[in-house]
């Protein structure tokens, strides 16, 4: 005896069968079909086996609570495990097939794991698996790791697009059922801007699966004519099939809509899930109420199902689940599913009403057996019977479906997202929302309402009353008479049922059964997170949705207390789980982050440019020339060529801010630690930037134009905070000065021309007299170009040693200045050079970068101390330079290093320790900053922080690299290995 | 933490706008004593509840702000623009 | 070994087949609810793990039994029940690295020592790197391992790939060049923690007095000479304070103001997955790190929101910028969806470094500063604080944590981020 489809009924389209297969099995649904309505249609009760003792699971609900029904759906990049069959929409050619069992869901060997099950209680691993020591990683864990886990991800990249977007709007209503509906009904009449939101593929919540009548009309006709005025409505906004997953601060609600997770092939323009991020004035949550399972032996049986995920099955999907069915209730809702059953042709075996005063009136066949509870199912794959227990007396009854309703749990998830806690109510016999909550409301069943009436009129009342809130003119939305509605008041709950002999489970996929939970609280876990944690109990895909109640009606029996004494564990995002790709929309692969580009860029590609990532830039790295193999090659001539003739290289990266007011100069002597308040107009000068704790935070050069316009380079690293502390330092520490920021880093073209021939190719270009005379080393100016054909700036500024120039032009000219440059500079055997040998030339020159203003470095550090104004009353980071730690004589400081034997070589990273000292922590004496292979010296160089570096010079060391096990004999030395004396910078 | 935050100059804007960077602490006189200074740039209330903060509007006005905030609930009490804060009047 | 407190059954196989066998009737609460005595030689305040790490060092290593740990609310509640359960000691400056060390090497032995299994599991953990700077940045980190004696292993590209292939290595915005991998590091059930040090602490005598929060600090004449609580005053000799976020609301108690700020940091776990990917790994284009849980579902973190907060509750667009670091990470992770997410207070100290020290009182005691670092930290800082309580004077790995190293300088600052607590 099985499910199977009725010959009329639902709302399935029985013209449009789909073909679809689970486990390799084709099998036919119909259109409108989920995925489990269509199992079930096809007889297949068994749909998947339990996390820990492989029981043999079937469909227990209709909804999102789901926690037997996973299955992974999909192939190659497109598979997704754990998806439940309840909220899968059926689709032509979806292949399902089921998780966690070997070799096959019929035949899985790990159901062996039950006859073990004394010993595999509550937290048993706790107390084993500890010996030998070693086992745990080489035998214990692996195996566990591979008994774990649900389905199988893969490893394939996803060939799917997704979308983010925002929806901003007066009132989001979250939820379509009946209040839902009338909410949105109400509201929307009232011109305020409303989105509707459901997570299932049509709205209507319970409505589609009514038998009820509303003026006369069905259930869904009545949704169908009200979800059409609504849509006739431009200011409201209906999403289905999306998901309001969380509720953040400010009214924000995250949620996901899925847009093309019904169908075989999406189509490539548009996304498969689109994340909606909904800025609402006020919010109603209509998330209608969770029916509790029963706890009995055996409930865990294929067959057994909640009464009102049966009750969707046999009305809107037209499947009825057995052929002699039972129904165990302790509420009145019972009663409409076997008023259902009876009027479809299903022989209703019995209702067990656990009332021994349940007043419902039920006028259909069946009998009814008040005050008795069933205590136990049974059967293996497939239900066969049940018992049931009365007054201490067992009658079976033969049954191969089986319905229980322990009552409803509003659906308070999100409300409870911001932290605010869920009372319990005795009279409710369930959690409510706590109140007050800031502009977020809730309607209908989440709001203690039982009934499609009094949801309607709760709904309307609240829809209406949130806009008015907010200025608008609503009237409650009014509605025809409902027939056939069966309320059902809450029931005195019933945690313990009396008689059990099997296993009864409350979390259904983490195999929690009633036994864990009492040895939890015998070992001190009673504490409803402890046991929680203790058992799993709740920590499964549905979150503990139709598991945490009981657990905590049987904790609070354990302990003799109240429910309310217990309390809930807290609830959090997600309300049901969410793909990475909805939350990470189009940025992945190469768009996780932006790309910018200087404008040099295809003048650099022109020249054949190596690129490489610097932060979010694309820098010129180096620039083969047709015979180089190896970047070594090209790095070394580039340094050359700029050594003997001239180079160019495109320095735009370099953060730029122009700095203008009154109280400019005055700005700058204080962000900077050496003086600038007597900088001369037309000169550039290299400045310090500490932070406040005395540290070096930036360094570059900062040129006068005029008396109160000044242009600060920063380091390309530190360019956008560099601009940050500035606008701090103006804004909040020194409004008072008269200054004013602006970020040009994007304006200008910035190329520094460097070598011996760099005059000889600029003058030509250059208009102004650029002579050693006419415009000595650190000259900074506008200049005309190409004969007044353009404006300029011009620094004579050198980071390579040699007689150097940067010029900046607007962005726009950049490329076409670069090739007058290059052709000019032809005869003169200009290069262009990269970062590379950019990064050479300043090695070899001693000049600093963040590798060695690394965070943890003062100005004394870098051979800087000059750099601290003692006279300045006032500049950042003054206050802190002085302490003990910071003055102190054995600070790691700039030296340089060169290995003993020239072909050797050390890395960047190395550390270093006195020769023929042990290799230990407390030996260490500083570390290796930057390296490079120097042309010039004809030798691996290196800086590198060490303690009393600059009394050490000539020292023999141990460049020590265990990590890579080299071990390099060197020498410390003075940093600059080019030009000591500077003369070359004021040829 | 609020997804909004409301700006003084450009209204209520999304969160990731925004640049935080601490307590709203008044920068001491260069001539105070070192422990002051030790206070200024190392001690904090770090409060539970209401606190005064610097927020910058880097992907707007690029303003910088200072936003009373609530730690405990995340609610905004009020913001105005930093070179304006001591200035009664300047909240909105 | 004298018991002072319950005398639970020795955890192991045949006390679970004994017990199985007999119904599992017969086992006894792994630690006792007892009130609160009017006086203690030490008061721990916190009931996390490392409060009652601590307060099991004193029991076993000290020899000091009469001690309490009081919690405000359940033992656990607070980060080590909630956290990315990683261990490693890849730490780069001399202030950190031999502490963390010492704390790996607790973790080796932990669970035969307190016997509980905490599942502590060497899978290795994995930094990757993007850049030539951040090659070079951990060749020094993994140098500094070295010459600690800590293990260390600097791969290639290539290695990366043979072991992680589904890494994405062909259409990534920051191509990987290589990672700094501690086999040794790995990941532990963090809640087993917090009940094995109860467990252990009890068993030797110490009280573990939950729902109980402190509310005052009694002092005469600059000694502390007790804790006001929800449950009354609690006399103590010494005080030490373990409370993690809450450590500036409690130090306020005794006058005392803190380099610490409170930050929340989130955490993630997906739904349940077969074996996916067998070590921590961290994105070094992002602050993305990721493992997997025995039971199956990835573990997974990024960045601090941002902002001060005791809410433990997270902002949406950090959860998005997650899973965006994750899927550039990882590109198959596109279709695994996310199960829960939940926010943690974090004790930011100015300089990215804890603080286990003396204070401005003479028998107070401050254990904070722990940063989003804490849980493997949890070992040693138990055995550290719990030398400092007893012995009045820090041990060896913990000298340099000291209190006043931001006045003096002396900052233990591994990412040079200076006093800016949201970037450390």
């Amino acid at each position: 005896m099985t499910s199977y489809r009725l010959a009329t009924g639902g709302l399935i389209d029985r013209q449009t069968p789909l073909s679809f297969s689970f486990d390799g099995k084709r099998m036919l649904g119909f259109e409108g079909d989920s995925l489990a309505s269509a199992l079930l249609a096809n007889g297949q009760l068994l749909v998947g086996r339990s996390f820990k003792y492989h029981r043999p699971r079937g469909i227990l609900t209709a909804g999102t609570a789901e926690p037997n029904a996973l299955m992974t759906i999909g192939q190659g990049g497109r598979t997704e495990p754990n998806t439940r069959a309840t909220m899968q929409e059926l689709y032509q050619g979806l292949e399902a097939r089921s998780q966690s069992r070997w070799p096959s869901l019929e035949f899985d060997v790990g159901a062996l794991n039950s006859l073990f099950s004394p010993f595999l209680g509550a937290g048993f691993y706790y107390k084993t698996f500890m010996w030998p020591a070693a086992f745990w990683e080489k035998i214990y864990e692996p195996f566990i790791r591979k008994a774990a886990g649900l389905g199988k991800a893969s490893y394939e990249a996803d060939p799917d697009s997704y979308d983010k977007c925002w929806a901003h709007c007066d009132l989001l209503v979250i939820g379509s059922g009946p209040a839902g509906l009338a909410a949105a009904l109400s509201a929307g009449r009232s011109g305020a801007r409303v989105v509707l939101v459901d997570e299932h593929s049509a709205a209507g919540g319970s409505l589609l699966s009514e038998t009820a009548t509303i003026g006369g009309a069905s259930a869904s006709q009545f949704v169908a004519e009200t979800v059409a005025e609504l849509a006739s409505l431009s200011n409201v906004q209906i999403l289905t099939r999306t998901t309001a997953f969380g509720w953040y601060d400010g009214n924000v609600f995250g949620a996901v809509e899925r847009v093309q997770k019904h169908v075989l092939d999406p189509l490539p323009a548009v996304p498969v899930e689109r994340l909606w991020r909904v800025v609402s004035k006020r919010a109603i949550l209509a998330s209608g109420a969770e029916e509790r399972p029963l706890v009995f032996g055996g409930n865990d049986i294929p067959g057994v199902m909640m009464a009102t995920a049966m009750r969707t099955y046999l009305n809107r999907y037209g499947v009825a689940p057995g052929k002699h069915v039972a129904i165990f209730t302790t509420n009145d809702s019972g009663y409409a599913l076997a008023r259902d059953l009876e009027s479809a042709g299903v022989n209703l075996v019995a209702v067990i009403d656990g009332r021994p005063d349940a007043g419902f009136r039920y006028s259909g066949r069946a009998r009814v057996i008040k005050g008795a509870y069933v205590s136990d199912a049974h059967g293996r794959k497939a239900l066969s019977s049940i018992s049931v227990w009365k007054n201490g007396s067992v009658e079976t009854l033969k049954a191969d479906a089986l319905a229980m309703s322990g009552g409803f749990s509003p659906i308070i998830h999100l409300a409870c997202h911001r932290g605010a806690k869920p009372v319990w109510s005795d009279e409710q016999a369930g959690f409510l929302a706590p109140t007050g909550l800031n502009g977020f409301e809730l309607a209908g069943a989440v709001n203690t309402n039982s009934g499609i009436a009094a949801c309607l009129a709760d709904g309307a009342a609240r829809g209406a009353a949130c806009v008015e809130a907010l200025g608008f003119t609503a009237s409650v939305a009014t509605f025809a008479t409902v027939e056939g509605d069966i309320v059902a008041p809450p029931a005195k709950p019933i945690w313990k049922i009396p008689g059990i002999k099997g296993k009864a489970f409350v979390d259904y996929q983490n195999d929690v059964h009633r036994k864990d939970l009492a040895l939890a609280v015998r070992e001190g876990y009673g504490h409803v997170e402890l046991a929680k944690r203790y058992t799993t109990n709740g920590m499964a895909t549905d979150q503990g949705k139709l598991s945490n109640v009981n657990a905590i009606g049987l904790l609070a029996e354990a302990r003799g207390v109240s429910p309310a004494e217990i309390g809930t564990t807290t609830f959090r995002p997600f309300y049901t789980p969410v793909s990475f790709g909805a939350l990470a929309g189009g940025h992945f692969g190469h768009h996780f982050q932006p790309v910018r580009e200087s404008p040099l860029h295809d003048w650099a590609k022109k020249q054949s440019a190596v690129f490489i990532d610097t932060g979010l830039w694309y820098r010129s790295s180096w620039f083969p020339r047709n015979s180089e193999t190896n970047w070594r090659e090209s790095v070394d001539r580039e340094v050359l060529n700029v050594r003997a003739n001239a180079g160019l290289c495109d320095v735009s990266t370099l953060g730029k801010i122009e700095v203008c007011g009154n109280d400019a100069a005055e700005f700058l002597n204080r962000v900077y630690s050496n003086g600038f308040l007597k900088l001369p107009i037309g000169k550039a000068r290299y400045g310090l930037m500490l932070r406040e704790d005395g540290f070096i935070y930036d360094d570059g050069t900062t040129s006068r134009l005029e008396e109160h316009r000044f242009f600060m380079t920063t380091t390309t690293a530190y360019a956008a905070g560099v601009m940050t502390h500035l606008e701090f330092c103006a804004q909040a520490l020194w409004p008072d000065l008269d200054v004013r920021l602006a970020s040009v880093t994007d304006q200008w073209a910035q190329m520094s021309v460097a070598g011996p021939k760099s005059r000889r190719i600029l003058q030509p270009i250059v208009d102004d007299d650029i002579s050693n005379a006419a415009f000595p080393f650190l000259a900074a100016k506008e200049v005309s170009l190409f004969g007044g054909q353009l404006q300029g700036r011009l620094f004579r500024i050198s980071f390579s040693g040699e007689l150097a120039y940067e010029l900046a032009v607007p962005a726009g000219y950049g490329e076409s200045v670069a090739d007058a440059i290059m052709e000019a500079g032809n005869p003169h055997g200009i290069q262009p050079y990269g970062v590379e040998a950019l990064s050479v030339l300043r090695v070899e020159k001693g000049h600093v970068t963040h590798s060695e203003i690394n965070g943890t470095v003062i100005p004394a550090d870098l051979g800087f101390e000059k750099m601290v104004s003692q006279t300045k009353p006032d500049f950042i980071g003054k206050a802190m330079l002085n302490r003990e730690g910071l003055t102190a004589e054995d600070r790691p400081r700039l030296v340089g290093v060169v290995p003993l034997d020239p072909k050797a070589s050390f890395r960047t990273g190395s550390h270093i320790l006195a020769k023929d000292a042990a290799a230990t922590l407390e030996n260490d004496q500083g570390y290796v900053t930057s390296i490079a292979y120097s042309p010039h010296v004809g030798s691996t160089i290196g800086l590198a922080l060490v303690r009393h570096g600059p009394e050490r010079h000539g020292e023999e060391v141990v460049v020590w690299n265990g990590l890579c096990g080299e071990f390099t004999a060197a020498r410390l030395c003075n940093p600059v290995f080019v030009d000591p004396q500077n003369e070359k910078l004021h040829v | 933490m609020a997804s909004l935050v409301p700006c003084p100059h450009c209204g209520a804007r999304p969160k990731e706008e925004f640049t935080v960077k601490g307590a709203a602490q008044v920068r001491p006189a260069p001539d105070t004593d070192k422990k002051s200074w030790v206070d200024y740039v190392y001690l904090r209330e770090n409060p539970r509840g209401r606190y005064e903060e610097f927020w910058h509007h880097t992907s707007g006005c690029r303003r910088w702000l200072v936003v009373i905030r609530d730690t405990a609930t995340h609610e905004i009490e009020s913001s105005c623009d930093a070179a304006f804060a001591g200035q009664t009047d300047a909240r909105t | 070994m004298k018991r002072h407190g319950t005398n639970p059954i020795r955890y192991s196989a045949l006390s679970i087949l004994f017990n199985g066998l007999r119904g599992n009737q017969a086992w006894t609460p792994a630690w006792r609810q007892p009130e609160p005595k009017p006086h203690y030689d030490v008061i721990i305040v916190g009931g996390g793990g490392h409060g009652l790490a601590t307060a099991y060092y004193l029991a076993k290593e000290f020899g000091i039994t009469n001690v309490a740990v009081l919690e405000k609310s359940y033992i656990g509640s607070g980060n080590v029940g909630r956290n990315t359960t990683i261990i490693r000691s890849n730490y780069l400056l001399p202030g950190n690295n031999p502490f963390y060390e010492l704390s790996l090497k607790l973790w080796e032995g932990l669970e035969q020592d307190f016997n509980f299994n905490a599942m502590v599991s060497q899978r290795g953990v994995l930094n990757l790197f993007h850049s030539d700077g951040q090659r070079d940045a951990y060749t020094r980190r993994g140098n500094a391992m070295r010459l600690h004696g800590v293990d260390a292993d600097l791969l290639d590209r290539e290695a990366v790939r043979k072991r992680l292939p589904f890494l994405d290595f062909d259409n990534a915005r920051f191509p990987i060049y290589g990672g700094l991998l501690q086999k040794r590091g790995g990941t532990v059930r963090h809640d087993a923690v917090a009940w094995g040090y109860a467990r252990g602490a009890d068993m030797r005598g110490v009280d573990i007095i939950q729902n109980c929060e402190v509310t005052g600090i009694r002092r005469e004449n600059g000694i502390v000479t007790g804790v006001e609580t929800t449950r009354g005053f609690i006399g103590c000799g010494k005080l030490g304070l373990s409370a993690a976020g809450n450590s500036s609301r409690v130090a306020e108690m005794a006058g005392l103001k803190l380099p610490i700020e409170s930050h929340v940091l989130q955490a993630f776990v997906s739904e349940g997955l077969k074996p996916f990917i067998d070590c921590v790994v961290t994105f070094g284009a992002g602050h993305f790190y990721i493992s997997q849980s025995d039971k199956g579902g990835l573990v997974f973190g990024g960045d601090l929101d941002g902002y001060n907060s005791y809410a433990q509750r997270g902002n949406l667009a950090t959860v998005e910028h997650v899973a965006e670091e994750g899927k550039a990470l990882i590109p198959s992770l596109s279709r695994v969806r996310m199960l829960r997410s939940w926010g943690g207070i974090m004790d930011m100290s100015m300089d990215g470094s804890p603080i286990i020290d003396r204070t401005h009182l003479d028998n107070l005691y401050l254990n904070a500063g722990w940063c989003y670092g804490g849980f493997k930290a949890t070992p040693a800082s138990g055995f550290c604080f719990a030398h400092l309580l007893a012995k009045g004077t820090s041990h060896d790995t913990t000298r340099q944590m000291r209190l006043d190293r931001f006045e003096r300088g002396y900052l233990i600052d591994e990412n040079g981020q200076g006093a800016q607590p949201n970037v450390h």
